[in-house]
């Protein structure tokens, strides 16, 4: 039977990583993402890992390039400034296709900003991040759960993908305890043996293995990312994650994710209690997102309402997937401050929601 | 007398570099010293960016590219994960004493159980010959034109001095390529890194002067006797540090 705890967000999804065979942890200290660091440094040199607080974010990126490169299952994990700093070995680790996992547990920006919950790393995070094409996989989870399973399923799909991916957090899923079960298996400590592209010593038996991301010919690295964006189709395809209630005889349609979906959630429950014809729409996958799953939960929509904590940014996201089909309106607080379902209840109001 | 042949860790790519770059020896005895030790198979490098950027063409055991200056926290990465394996950076002088600074010394505090191997040739070949952070005084230089003013552009990086301070060093000795003696003591000094690292007694770096014709604006004769009259002078050679961090319990 599974074991079920009352745990911290960040601290669920560091026990799962473990659990999910996570052998090296390289991170380096900020706040709101701390309980990660401090969990590791006590699990992981019981079974076996390695914990390493690294001299700067810029390091510890590195590290998990150089780990991921010799087929190491590793891990990072920090808070928006420090994924700032990790961008430039994001960037390598993309272009080398090296599978990792990055936590983001975000705070409010820009510059030092504050320490409290935000989710104003969106287009960060799911846009750009750093030089070059090229797109890593993002999960939100909603609760201290999700925080767990989400990891798992982040290691295992950068493996198949050959790509980092980032479960996209903040301060308030990463410092609040929920109930949280994990699955009895084994921990496993994942090694290179099924990853015959990893630079690990060639013991004699193949060519030299070469982790890089330098292509001078033009056409060998259009080919390169031509090649690696084929892999992105088959994400956007196969692997989008989304959570739809109440959609399908929604005059408004509420998007919201992580945290912010709580909270939407509550209002859409109110709403409903009160006669109002309200749906709730959860991307859990940011990128890709869930743009097929929306244009359905959508359908039949006269509005949507975009729910953020932060001035506005997966909104763009939303316009694109029904193609600006229905008005989209945004309600968001940012700099910290999370927003009451009392407040997103009344903005549905005047957005007219009807009985 | 024994068949002089190219060693098994050197691919047979052949090398890009400038003629009478000394790259090209440093190279060589990095792959002699894999090759005496029987170490290839177990072996990864870690390259820089700088002229060495494609040494992982040129090296038979596995490679891997870093990014500008973190080499060492690269390695680390690779080496914690795999801590019977042999690991190597290869770096210039503007890479691990400009842009690495931090990765490097943190990387020599931690003691971190890898071999580095620093090439010193006062300039940033790749790009020019901009100023390093090892140029020296009234160096001419693309962005020192008028000769590196230390008032100015500050004083020249003594990485070996540094590292003599620094407890997680078991290695820092700074050597040179310049004629067969010292090339002989240069794989000495390479072989005694590598030897460190198997019996895990912490960071070991070789140091090694060297040229670039190209930059300097030099046969490879001038270059190699501006080591010797200029160099050698502002970075003597020698052991700075030599002993082993972890006690027999640790190892």
């Amino acid at each position: 039977m599974a074991e079920k705890s009352l745990m911290k967000g960040n601290e669920a999804l560091a026990e799962a990583a473990i659990r999910a065979g996570c052998k090296c942890f390289f991170g380096y200290p900020i706040t709101p993402q701390t309980e990660i660091s401090a969990y590791l440094s006590k699990r992981m040199p019981k079974v076996g890992g390695t914990f390493l607080q690294a001299e700067s974010e810029v390091a510890a990126i590195n590290m998990v390039y150089g780990c991921a490169g010799s087929g190491i299952r590793c891990m990072t994990s920090s808070s928006s400034p420090g994924i700032s700093l990790k961008a430039e070995g994001i960037s390598y680790i993309a272009g080398a296709d090296l599978p990792c996992v990055i936590i983001d547990v975000v705070r409010g920006g820009p510059g030092l900003g504050g320490i409290q919950p935000s989710q104003a790393d969106y287009w960060q995070i799911t846009k750009g991040l750093a030089h070059g094409d090229f797109h890593v996989l993002v999960y939100a989870p909603a609760s201290v759960q999700e925080m767990a399973d989400m990891v798992a399923k982040a290691f295992d799909m950068a493996d198949e993908y050959r790509m980092p991916a980032m479960i996209l957090a903040d301060g308030l899923l990463g410092q609040m305890m929920e109930p949280v079960e994990f699955p009895d298996v084994e921990i496993k400590m994942s090694d290179a043996s099924n990853k015959p592209w990893a630079a690990n010593g060639h013991k004699g038996e193949r060519k030299h293995n070469i982790i890089n991301s330098l292509y001078l010919q033009p056409q060998e690295l259009e080919d390169k990312v031509v090649e690696r964006f084929k892999r992105y189709e088959d994400l956007k395809a196969n692997h989008t994650m989304a959570v739809a209630d109440y959609c399908d005889d929604a005059d408004i349609v509420v998007v919201a994710y992580g945290s912010t979906a709580r909270l939407a959630k509550s209002a859409v429950d109110a709403a409903r209690k009160e006669g109002l014809k309200v749906g709730m729409f959860r991307p859990v996958t940011l990128w890709p997102f869930p743009e097929k799953e929306l244009r359905e939960a959508t359908k039949n929509a006269k509005k949507v309402l975009t729910v953020e904590m932060s001035m506005g940014q997966m909104i763009d996201d939303v316009k694109l997937a029904i193609n600006c089909s229905k008005p989209v309106e945004f309600y968001g607080r940012t700099g910290g401050i999370i927003p009451a379902p009392a407040d997103i209840l009344n903005k549905i109001k005047e957005m007219g929601g009807n009985k | 007398m024994p068949d002089f042949k190219r060693p098994h860790a050197l691919t047979d790519a052949y090398l890009h570099y400038c003629p009478g770059c000394t790259h090209g020896i440093v190279h060589r005895l990095v792959a002699e010293v894999i090759d005496e030790m029987g170490i290839e198979n177990e072996t990864i490098g870690v390259c820089p960016v700088g002229c060495s950027v494609m040494a992982y063409d040129y090296f038979s055991c596995d490679m891997i590219e870093a990014s500008h200056g973190r080499s060492p926290a690269v390695a680390t990465g690779v080496k914690r994960g795999n801590p019977d394996k042999f690991v190597f950076t290869y770096q210039g002088d503007g890479d691990l004493a400009a842009i690495g600074t931090a990765e490097t010394i943190h990387a020599a505090t931690r003691g971190e159980n890898i071999t580095v191997i620093f090439i010193n040739n006062t300039t940033y070949g790749m790009t020019g010959g901009q100023m390093a952070p090892t140029t020296l005084p009234g160096q001419v230089t693309q962005t020192t034109p008028y000769g590196r003013d230390t008032s100015e552009a500050g004083f020249p990086v003594k990485v070996c001095e540094i590292l003599s301070q620094i407890d997680g060093v078991a290695l820092a000795e700074r050597v040179t390529v310049i004629d067969p003696a010292n090339i002989r003591k240069a794989k000495a000094a390479i072989r005694k890194a590598f030897e460190y690292q198997k019996k895990k007694q912490g960071f070991s770096l070789v140091e090694v002067l060297s040229t670039c014709p190209t930059n300097w604006g030099m046969t490879p004769v001038q270059a190699l006797e501006r080591v010797k009259t200029e160099m050698i002078p502002y970075y003597p050679l020698g052991v700075y540090k030599d002993g082993a961090v972890r006690n027999k319990e640790e190892n």
